[in-house]
């Protein structure tokens, strides 16, 4: 287990900077997912980590060994970082077997037959891939082909592992099994992972620590729980979840010594720690964390339902306050017609705050 | 520069193959391209030898624009730039128009109707490319000579009696038909390619909108079809204003020059100064011609792309006209690709030219021992030293030819594909595709001056069989490194660092992986230059002597002094060779190479 540390990492191409002022600690053995939109620099950032791209400032440690520094003038070539990488596109050599595929680099580093027999058997048996040795990689299918890029990963033995969007390409099923298959592989290897994925799914299922990145920037690094449920920011806020989070802009009024966020449509209750200025403010809420009620209850909010998707165990429920739309996640299948009311309420403690200006989570 | 920032740079250096590699094929190829450009540019402002004659007081070497006010106002500027410019011009656009329509007619016949043996036309319909150019004009002669400069009538005159006139034997006429029927080739190949990857949907979808059929052709298919079209126009008319096997068989007996014939005749009569003024004249006439078509159809050439999935290509039903389309398709086949081969065939089997009975047969031409009078003491084709020596030198040029352009094509491809980007890449390619728009015959030109005497550390080649390796080579560039790219672009970047984050180095990876992969696209490349330097006569007539005589140079001498018997002879050994390579070619890259051709 090695720990990897990236410090002022900056890389532009022309004019566009790709990843701007990058610091990262993955701990030895984690599982570390990026999460981010497409082109926000996620991928470049696992590149100068195998050494694909070299930064154009910055350092990058592998445990006590200094594979990257522009300041001391080292550069370890990718050749010798001594990383596993998994491509999106697998990256198998199609002129070449499943067992050649995973033994060209350990005949390469000239290993003793025996221990690239060993090696072969090992990580085609952790994949479950034995009989398929003599296969050529368009004869399989693509969850194999995933698992030949695996087993060619293990052969290798590296202390790290990079993995670029792995299971892009496989269908929503296949996806769920190898997601299992590759967390399991990463407690059996022991291995330090980085994780590229535009999926949070995938992020917040597999990883220790989630790094969500925006705009070569990291906008938030934390474990799943604190990344779903306290935002440093709203893009994070807005990134994460799905149904989308709920947003409502408005201003912080102080009402008979209580303070409240006043939405015009919606007046929300604050716990009221810290006394804030009087400023333009977003209030969040995730859509599971609104109470619903269809029968009418004192206090609460009355909507009109406008659009019902059930997805098998969940429904997600679109509703008009007014004009403020609001969508809703319940636990059930739920059977409605559109335009009956339904009655709402806001748990004050599940509300998260940003300011509307920096996007800052304000923590009231 | 600091010790880390020097660090930093040669690991760079080190770590990108390919722009070392980019650097030095950039280095060479400039030379090989480039500097020839400049020393024929520095040759026809200065005085040559030839010059003093008219110049008793200048220095040889001295600057001068003598050349250039004799060319383009001098007294002899009319015969030896004005006409054969205009010749050379009105035959491009007589056989551009004739040449495109029919490879436009038979490529929508063969790819969007329902017209019979489509497999089998389409083949043959290739088969005039691999052949030499001159082929269809030896044929002509056989069928139409008259009796202006001596020697035996043709097949026409045998059986009618009467002398064809001089319009139809010689000159512009059969000029423009045998290089129509030649390059209609061409035109089939690009058309045809393009034909295949318009989707018929948009037809429909135009149909849907209430078109009728013509305005869906004008509206839709024609307006789609237009960069093929424009880029066969364009290069059909190239590399007509560079041959120079057909315009000097049919044109050079009755005094009607061409430009590529022009540069033939001045560089014979040691007039380098002029041959260079010319040969640049016609390589301003390529860039032109190359500019304007990238100027009014550059932007669009993307609208012809395959588009994957949903792709669809429906036929047309001729109805009653399906027969006779077929039966016209098949009779024009076999007058181009057969009727000649056959004519030559018959020509190589008479004792006495000129006379077609059965008694007049004989096979000396071919396994005779030169030991009768009737083959003017020329042994057969396969007894003749001479023929087979030459014979020998063309397969030997094919080869070595193919193979340097196999490695160029790869080592090229991969600069210039894994340096996408950068601006060497850029300059690389555009270097690569530089000697497309050098006339064959200009190229030549510009090789002997360049090699004649001993260059820098290049010693002097005029005369060795290096030299037309290595105009060859240069000459296939174009096409060699757009199959290198071609076959390179196929190969995921991912595949090569994958193995790259495993340990495995770069020489490793390029014989493991890289090659590998490529290999399918480079053999049938490297076959296909096999074929061109095999059938190759414009680039290298100006470059053979008798110390490396090939079998086209060969051929050429023979026609010159009218032993028609072995000219025929030794252009059917010929072309059967190149048919045999080319049969190869398609079997080994799976008809990869003739999608290839395209692109040459």
């Amino acid at each position: 287990m090695e720990q990897i540390k990236l410090r002022g990492i900056k890389k532009s191409y022309g004019k566009e900077m790709a990843v701007q002022d990058v610091d990262l600690t993955v701990n030895p053995g984690d599982f570390l997912t990026i999460l981010g939109p497409s082109g926000c620099g996620k991928t470049t950032i696992l590149r100068v980590i195998a050494g694909l791209e070299e930064p154009d400032e910055g350092e990058i440690q592998f445990g006590d060994r200094i594979v990257f520094s522009r300041k001391q003038g080292v550069i370890i070539p990718p050749e010798n970082r001594n990383v596993g990488f998994i491509f999106q596109s697998y990256a198998l050599w199609p002129h070449m077997t499943v067992e050649q595929n995973v033994t060209l680099a350990l005949k390469e580093k000239k290993l003793s037959s025996a221990e690239v027999e060993s090696r072969l058997k090992n990580s085609l048996e952790m994949v479950q891939l034995e009989t398929y040795r003599k296969r050529y990689p368009s004869e399989l299918s693509g969850g194999q082909q995933q698992r030949v890029a695996v087993s060619r990963l293990i052969a290798l033995q590296s202390k790290i592992l990079l993995m670029d969007e792995p299971l892009s390409n496989l269908d929503a099923k296949l996806r769920t099994e190898m997601r299992a298959e590759l967390k399991r592989l990463h407690r059996e290897l022991e291995a330090t992972t980085v994780y590229v994925t535009h999926d949070q799914t995938e992020a917040l299922t597999l990883s220790d620590i989630v790094v969500v990145m925006n705009n070569g920037l990291v906008m938030q690094s934390g474990t799943p729980y604190d990344i779903y449920h306290h935002p440093d920011n709203i893009f994070v806020a807005e990134f994460i979840g799905d149904p989308q989070i709920n947003f409502f802009k408005g201003q912080i009024v102080e009402k008979n010594g209580q303070l409240h966020l006043d939405c015009q449509e919606i007046v929300f209750p604050m716990k009221n720690r810290s006394s804030s200025n009087s400023r333009k403010v977003i209030a969040t809420v995730r859509p599971e964390n609104i109470d619903v009620s269809f029968q009418e209850q004192k206090d609460w909010f009355k909507v009109t339902l406008k659009s019902v998707q059930p997805t098998g165990a969940n429904t997600i429920l679109q509703v008009k306050l007014g004009t403020t739309k609001i969508t809703l996640l319940q636990p059930e299948f739920i059977r409605m017609k559109l335009g009956e009311p339904l009655w709402v309420s806001f748990d004050p403690e599940s509300l998260n705050f940003f300011d509307e200006e920096t996007g800052k989570n304000l923590h009231l | 520069m600091s010790k880390a920032q020097l660090t930093y740079f040669y690991y760079k250096l080190v770590n990108r193959p390919h722009l070392v590699l980019g650097s030095i094929c950039l280095l060479i190829l400039g030379f090989l391209v480039l500097t020839p450009l400049l020393e024929i540019i520095k040759d026809s402002l200065s005085v040559q030898s030839y010059d003093i004659a008219y110049l008793p007081e200048a220095n040889i070497g001295e600057f001068t624009l003598f050349h250039y006010e004799r060319v383009f106002t001098g007294p002899l500027s009319k015969a030896l730039l004005i006409n054969p410019l205009l010749n050379s011009i009105g035959i491009g656009i007589c056989v551009t128009l004739i040449g495109v329509s029919i490879g436009t007619i038979l490529a929508w016949l063969i790819v969007r109707t329902n017209i019979r043996y489509k497999g089998f036309f389409g083949t043959l319909a290739v088969v005039p490319y691999m052949m030499p150019s001159w082929v269809l004009a030896l044929a002509w002669l056989s069928l139409f000579k008259n009796d202006r400069i001596g020697g035996a009538e043709g097949i026409f005159t045998y059986f009618f009696g009467i002398l064809p006139p001089n319009w139809i034997s010689y000159g512009f006429f059969p000029i423009v038909v045998c290089l129509s029927l030649h390059y209609y080739a061409y035109g089939y190949l690009l058309m045809s390619g393009a034909l295949a990857s318009v989707d018929s949907e948009l037809e429909d979808a135009g149909a849907i909108c209430g078109m009728n059929r013509r305005q869906r052709m004008l509206r839709i298919t024609i307006p789609l079809l237009l960069p093929a079209l424009g880029s066969a126009i364009v290069l059909t008319f190239i590399r007509i204003l560079g041959t120079f096997g057909t315009p000097a068989l049919l044109g050079l007996p009755v005094r009607f020059y061409t430009f590529s014939t022009q540069i033939y005749a001045s560089l014979n009569a040691s007039n380098n100064g002029d041959a260079y003024v010319l040969a640049l004249v016609l390589i301003a006439t390529a860039i032109t011609c190359i500019w304007i078509n990238g100027r009014v159809l550059g932007v669009r050439k993307s609208f012809v792309t395959l588009t994957g999935k949903g792709f669809r290509s429906r036929e047309i039903d001729l109805g009653a006209w399906r027969w006779v389309a077929t039966s016209g398709v098949a009779l024009f086949l076999a007058a181009t690709v057969f009727l000649p081969l056959m004519i030559l065939l018959w020509e190589s089997l008479l004792i006495v030219p000129g006379d077609y009975h059965l008694e007049n047969f004989t096979l000396e031409y071919w396994i005779g021992d030169g030991s009768i009078d009737e083959t003017y003491g020329e042994p057969g084709v396969f007894q003749s030293d001479n023929i087979l020596s030459s014979l020998w030198n063309s397969i030997k040029l094919g080869l070595s030819a193919a193979f340097f352009n196999g490695i160029i094509g790869l080592l090229v491809g991969y600069a210039v594909v894994r340096g996408r980007g950068h601006l060497l890449s850029k300059w690389l390619e555009g270097v690569a595709f530089a000697p497309y728009i050098f006339p064959s015959i200009a190229f030549g030109a510009i090789y002997i001056g360049m090699f004649s005497t001993s260059w820098g550390p290049v010693p002097a080649l005029y005369g060795t069989f290096t030299i037309l390796v290595l105009i060859t080579v240069v000459k296939n560039l174009p096409f060699t490194s757009r199959t290198g790219i071609a076959a390179m672009l196929q190969i995921d970047k991912s595949l090569e660092e994958t193995a790259r984050v495993q340990g495995i180095r770069w020489i490793k990876r390029m014989v493991r992986i890289v090659i590998p992969l490529s290999f399918s696209g480079l053999v049938s490349g490297m076959l296909l230059t096999f074929i061109t330097a095999m059938r190759e006569l414009s680039l290298i007539i100006l470059l053979i002597s008798p110390s490396n005589m090939v079998l086209t140079g060969l051929l050429f001498n023979y026609n010159e002094q009218d032993m028609s018997q072995h000219a025929g002879a030794v252009t059917l050994l010929l072309t059967v060779i190149i048919i045999t390579g080319s049969i190869l070619a398609r079997m080994v890259s799976g008809g990869f190479g003739l999608s290839a051709l395209k692109n040459g």
